[in-house]
């Protein structure tokens, strides 16, 4: 009895040496009619059973990922003396959002090798499968898809936003802008020594609508005639009801 | 106050949205046209998804033409006849346009479509009532009558019809194609056509000034109620709530457009409708001729 006891805390004891654990200021994001982007605040601490390893420093990488979905990206040429889309890249898959907050530039805090296992910077979160046969310079493109969403804040890397003490306790706040689209946000976090991912934490943060957004969203999905009737209901209403209350100011 | 739109999933200032649909009304009201040519590119530059924009503001259409039919319907200068021949070329020209759309939007070329759409259009009629109410207003300085309508190619085609109201006798084919062309541009550019429509009653078919307006509404209602119903059942993009907030604002402005419409005379307003087609079809052209900012655009994967 003892023996099985033992094997299974020898089991269950932790297989790496530092761990975090995480606080989230919400796990929610409820986008109601006023919704104006949201601030998601990240508190954590690493837990170890062993002293602080004395080789390199400690780092800590934070993501927030949006769910992933399919989008064209275009290029305008000049055709004829005006500016028209030419060519295209299909980018099988880019995260609708995407935000990294690093505790230090992002040469000291990752190296290549693992930034690929991991899939952690922002060109490595964009899969484009085939783009090579779609164009000659799909990477063109991909830099573009890039630039567009970070001058939008739909993506962004924030060097040095992690602020780590002493090795053991970190917090980093991330801003998520007004135009979130729904679903599951893969939360994650890397702890880092010497540009090797030492271990890695997931959670994710639940986007909604909430109230009148989500009736409406479903309505327009689930009954879209029953939807489109009702639009034309309100537009007619309102129509007459003007019509009707100025003719009441002008004889009154 | 930031207010989040549900299907457009952007927030935006509601009182931004009231102010363009009151701005935009003022004009409606002025003019006697729906004011989606104006409305369409303005939602544009704030940041509204186009195909949300489109289906959006043809359902707004409907709210504010609705008004200014019930006044034309009480005054009776609606030409019902009319308004349903050219309805009937209306409904067909809305589904071959939202068929012609898809297309383009396949190509990822609709943008162009529609900004051609635009500058093409808003360029000719632009240029046709300027130089008319131009020589209009030199015509009524100099004391000449206007010329009395002449008979042209129009009323020899075949397939004749009596409309009592506008007291016309011709073919049935000019009103379809008008109305056919109509709901293409409809469904294409997010507007009722009204600035198309109206020029061609008066100069194509000869109908009478006083009817022209009453039923071009008449038609314009239906014609863009049954497109809201198209972009709502198979796009999922009109956005009630952008919807609502633009016409409270444009009916508002409607009313007291026409009270100003009221106090100016016809020629003047269609120069200074004519100089206000001729701005936006230049802002259109230029946007398209000089070289953009961002080459590059992110669009949604089609045939989702």
């Amino acid at each position: 009895m003892r023996a099985v006891l033992l094997l299974f805390l020898l089991l269950a004891s932790p297989l790496k040496a530092e761990e975090v654990v995480l606080g989230l200021s919400q796990d929610q994001v409820s986008i109601s009619t006023n919704f104006d982007g949201s601030e998601i605040t990240l508190y954590g601490a690493i837990k170890r059973e062993a002293p602080i390893p004395s080789e390199d420093p400690l780092q800590v990488i934070v993501t927030i990922s949006g769910p992933n979905e399919p989008v064209t990206v275009r290029r305008k040429d000049r055709r004829l003396g005006i500016w028209v889309n030419v060519d295209a890249v299909n980018v099988s898959s880019a995260p609708s959002f995407y935000a990294i907050a690093t505790s230090a530039p992002w040469d000291d805090v990752i190296n290549e090798a693992d930034d690929l296992r991991h899939t952690i910077s922002i060109p490595r979160a964009i899969r484009s499968v085939g783009a090579w046969s779609q164009v000659d310079d799909p990477q063109t493109f991909i830099d573009a898809l890039i630039r567009i969403r970070m001058n939008n804040n739909s993506y962004a890397l924030k060097e040095g936003t992690v602020d780590l003490r002493d090795s053991t306790l970190f917090t980093t706040a991330i801003q998520m802008p007004a135009n979130l689209t729904e679903g599951d946000y893969a939360t994650r976090i890397f702890l880092t020594r010497g540009g090797k991912v030492i271990s890695e934490y997931e959670t994710s943060i639940d986007v909604r609508k909430v109230g009148l957004e989500r009736w409406l969203f479903n309505l327009s999905r689930q009954q879209p005639l029953a939807y489109g009737i009702l639009s034309l209901a309100i537009a007619i209403a309102a129509g007459w009801g003007a019509s009707a209350a100025f003719r009441l100011l002008r004889s009154g | 106050m930031m207010i989040y739109l549900p299907i457009a999933e952007v927030s935006v200032n509601a009182f931004l949205l009231l102010g363009l649909g009151g701005a935009v009304g003022v004009l409606s009201g002025m003019f006697g046209v729906g004011g989606g040519f104006l409305m369409t590119p303005l939602l544009f530059f704030i940041g509204i998804p186009p195909a949300v924009a489109v289906a959006t503001e043809a359902n707004q259409i409907v709210a504010s033409s609705f008004s200014g039919v019930l006044a034309h319907l009480r005054r009776k200068t609606v030409d019902l006849k009319m308004g349903t021949v050219l309805l009937i070329g209306g409904l067909i020209g809305a589904a071959l346009g939202v068929g012609v759309f898809n297309y383009l939007k396949s190509l990822g070329q609709v943008d162009l479509l529609v900004k051609l759409c635009y500058v093409v259009f808003l360029g000719v009629i632009g240029s046709l009532m300027f130089v008319e109410s131009l020589n209009a207003i030199r015509k009524t300085k100099s004391g000449k009558p206007p010329a009395r309508k002449k008979h042209n190619w129009i009323h020899g085609l075949p397939f004749k019809m009596r409309f009592r109201t506008s007291g016309l006798y011709i073919s049935v084919i000019p009103p379809l194609v008008v109305g056919v062309l109509v709901g293409i541009l409809a469904a294409i550019m997010g507007v009722g056509g009204g600035f198309i429509m109206v020029p061609a009653m008066i100069y194509l078919l000869g109908m009478p000034t006083k009817v022209v307006v009453g039923t071009s509404l008449f038609q314009i209602i239906f014609v863009t109620g049954f497109t809201t119903l198209l972009h709502a059942t198979t796009n999922y993009t009109v956005d009630m709530v952008l919807a609502v907030l633009l016409l409270v604002g444009g009916v508002v402005g409607a009313q007291i457009g026409t009270v100003i419409g009221a106090k100016l005379k016809a020629e003047q307003l269609r120069i200074l409708l004519a100089i206000m087609v001729l701005a936006v079809c230049g802002k259109l052209a230029l946007d398209l001729l000089i070289q953009p900012a961002e080459l590059f655009s992110v669009g949604a994967v089609e045939g989702h």
